[in-house]
């Protein structure tokens, strides 16, 4: 099919078929998405983020944990070391590149535990209502007003630090908004005709929450999580920073600020190289948000 | 579902006030959620890896010994016992010892929270008195450069990790440019100069008469209570903007203008007065959020409050005083939570 063929196909009002009429949709909201350049800034970010991460080996000019004791501390725009090196003579800019990979793999795994079980929460509350639901969301609400970061300090500090548990710590206090979200959702689904006819025709509760609600809870969900990536972010740098997330050797960002701390005065791009590195990511994750709510969520613009 | 609409349409007023139940359970609630925190702080130390008994009698005890401590602890107790030993403990202020300073946990709080609330407050006073102008001015000239400012400066506040920005505060307004003071509340001659009163240094120094410590301490504050401030206001401004913009489209907006009102008039007697008691909640959240948020900060600033304290403990492993300040933490947030909450349904009279 040709370029204009394509086109016209996509923005059919009349789709033949279930498949046209999801990919036009799709396609129009990414036109929607398109005209917003801050939001594209961000997508371009991010996809900078993933190819980072996936071809780091390929990048990186120097091994990220190999030390070089003579070359301590040089700084930027030394000759095969753009960015410097830090207290161990490692090269900077290979660190970062390297750790792109453990702040998405924090990101990753985060984004799916919290938002999954807050779903589940969520519908199962919504929909069985009742008492089911009073306790689910008087649960919801009890973590709703804890001190995120200090709850998550605490976890981390019973459960030992690590990578691991600091996505656990941030995954335990990350899931009720979308607890309540799916709720919301969920309400407002529930009694619809469309599920009417799918009970009439026979289909159990967990059939019902599974295909036909959990669908429609999805978008705000995204929305909702990609708002969050940068708040994860930061949870998850600032426990690094404090010693609690990723452990020394390992090049995570927030570590190696804590790491490149002992000499701001005098070396401040150790410390600095890693906090622009955040910075860049999590807001390019803020415009991605944006331009997202914009185009699935247009009743939220604030 | 019919059923119950019904019923709830077809009720008859109340005879006797429905404040008194409305009361009950919003403490019914402060207290579900406060024996809430309590039980996940119990339970983190239920699972923590270090050994309580060891923690207390050192490796080298005798069996004996050993068995003793477990039991004055409490530890051969079922668990619904042991969350209400330690229910009634924390009820009587009773926080257990520190092992670090060997001091009672109540204690050692009572003596750093005072810096962390000087701290915070400061920082939110500076978030709303920059926060809330930003936001209404952004609402009022939608679109034009103020707007603009206002959205970038939110959006960095939201992307920037605050102890970065800390650490870049101190290299260039200490490092480079020697404008403020240092980390730690004063120059470290002024320590003690002045009788500790409420535990605030700026307070207590005013108290005293002290210029010079005070003006030495407003040196050493103004870096990290602008840092929280910021972030309070890129929360504030934000949310002042979309209350103001609601307030903005609707009619009786319109009319105030149409019989000839002035704009100053038309936004902060009308506009900006309907706004007060959202922009009370958001203010009392975003402190809630700054008393927690100061963790971070302190450290870089060498600040000895709460979140220094909490810090510290954790990395000597001392969980009585981890938990005793996540505990001390956790009710400040919940208390401010549920008064913003109270606040709200209060002034509002649609809210009741």
């Amino acid at each position: 099919m040709s370029g204009a063929g394509m086109r016209a196909w996509l923005l059919t009002d009349t789709p033949r078929s279930r498949g046209q009429a999801r990919a036009a949709a799709l396609y129009q909201g990414w036109l929607a998405f398109r005209s917003n350049p801050l939001a594209m800034v961000g997508l371009a970010i991010l996809i900078l983020l993933l190819a980072v991460a996936a071809f780091a080996p390929l990048i990186a000019p120097h091994d990220p944990f190999v030390q070089d004791l003579g070359n301590r501390l040089k700084p930027l725009g030394t000759p095969g070391h753009p960015l410097g090196t830090d207290s161990l003579g490692r090269d900077i800019l290979s660190r970062l590149i390297y750790g792109s990979r453990i702040t998405l793999y924090i990101v990753t795994l985060v984004a799916l535990i919290a938002p999954i079980a807050g779903l589940i929460v969520g519908t199962v509350a919504g929909y069985l209502g009742g008492w089911v639901d009073m306790v689910l969301m008087r649960i919801t609400d009890i973590f709703l007003a804890f001190p995120r970061l200090v709850l998550a300090l605490a976890f981390v500090a019973a459960l030992g630090a690590g990578i691991e548990n600091a996505v656990l710590a941030i995954s335990l206090t990350a899931w009720p908004p979308y607890a309540r979200i799916a709720r919301a959702e969920t309400l407002t689904i529930r009694k619809s005709d469309f599920i009417s006819a799918i009970r009439l025709q026979g289909a159990g509760p967990i059939r019902i929450v599974t295909r036909h609600i959990w669908p429609l809870c999805i978008s705000s969900l995204i929305v909702r999580v990609t708002l969050d990536m940068a708040g994860i972010i930061l949870a998850a740098a600032g426990l690094g920073f404090l010693g609690l997330g990723a452990q020394p050797p390992s090049p995570e960002w927030g570590a190696m600020i804590s790491e490149g701390r002992r000499f701001i005065l005098d070396h401040w791009w150790v410390a600095t190289m890693p906090g622009l590195a955040i910075f860049t990511v999590s807001l390019g994750f803020n415009l991605l948000g944006d331009g997202l709510r914009d185009v699935l969520d247009p009743k939220n613009e604030t | 579902m019919a059923l119950t609409d019904r019923k709830t349409e077809g009720r008859p007023r109340a005879p006797f006030p429905r404040w008194p139940l409305r009361a009950g359970l919003t403490l019914g609630s402060i207290a579900a959620t406060m024996l809430g925190l309590l039980f996940v702080t119990f339970m983190i130390g239920r699972v923590m890896p270090v050994d309580p008994v060891l923690a207390v009698v050192g490796d080298r005890a005798s069996p004996e010994m050993y068995q003793q401590v477990y039991e004055r602890l409490g530890l051969d107790k079922p668990l619904i016992v042991q969350f209400a030993l330690y229910l009634r403990d924390v009820a009587q202020g009773d926080l257990g010892m520190s092992l670090l300073t060997s001091r009672p946990v109540s204690e050692d709080i009572a003596r750093v929270f005072p810096a962390t609330l000087e701290l915070a407050t400061l920082g939110t006073l500076i978030g709303v008195l920059a926060g809330v102008p930003l936001g209404v001015l952004a609402a009022v000239r939608r679109g034009s450069w103020i707007d603009q400012i206002a959205r970038v400066v939110a959006l960095i506040g939201y992307s920037m990790p605050i102890f970065w920005l800390g650490l870049m505060g101190l290299l260039i307004f200490y490092g480079i440019l020697g404008w403020v003071g240092g980390p730690g509340r004063v120059s470290i001659f002024y320590d003690g100069m002045v009788p500790s009163v409420t535990g605030m240094i700026l307070v207590d120094s005013a108290l005293d008469g002290n210029w010079t410590v005070f003006r030495d301490a407003l040196s050493h504050i103004v870096l990290p209570a602008s840092l929280l401030g910021y972030y309070s206001l890129a929360y504030i401004s934000r949310m002042t903007r979309s209350f103001m913009l609601e307030q903005l489209s609707a009619e009786y907006v319109t009319t105030a203008r149409v019989k000839g009102l002035g704009e100053r008039a038309v936004i902060w007697n009308h506009a900006f007065r309907n706004i007060r008691v959202q922009l009370i909640t958001v203010v009392a959240l975003s402190y809630a959020g700054l008393l927690e948020g100061s963790v971070l900060t302190e450290i870089i600033f060498s600040w000895p409050g709460i979140g220094m304290y909490i810090t510290n403990a954790l990395l000597s492993a001392d969980m009585n005083a981890v938990l005793g300040g996540t505990v001390v933490v956790g009710l400040a947030f919940v208390l401010l939570n549920v008064l913003s909450d109270l606040l709200y349904k209060f002034l509002d009279p649609r809210a009741a």
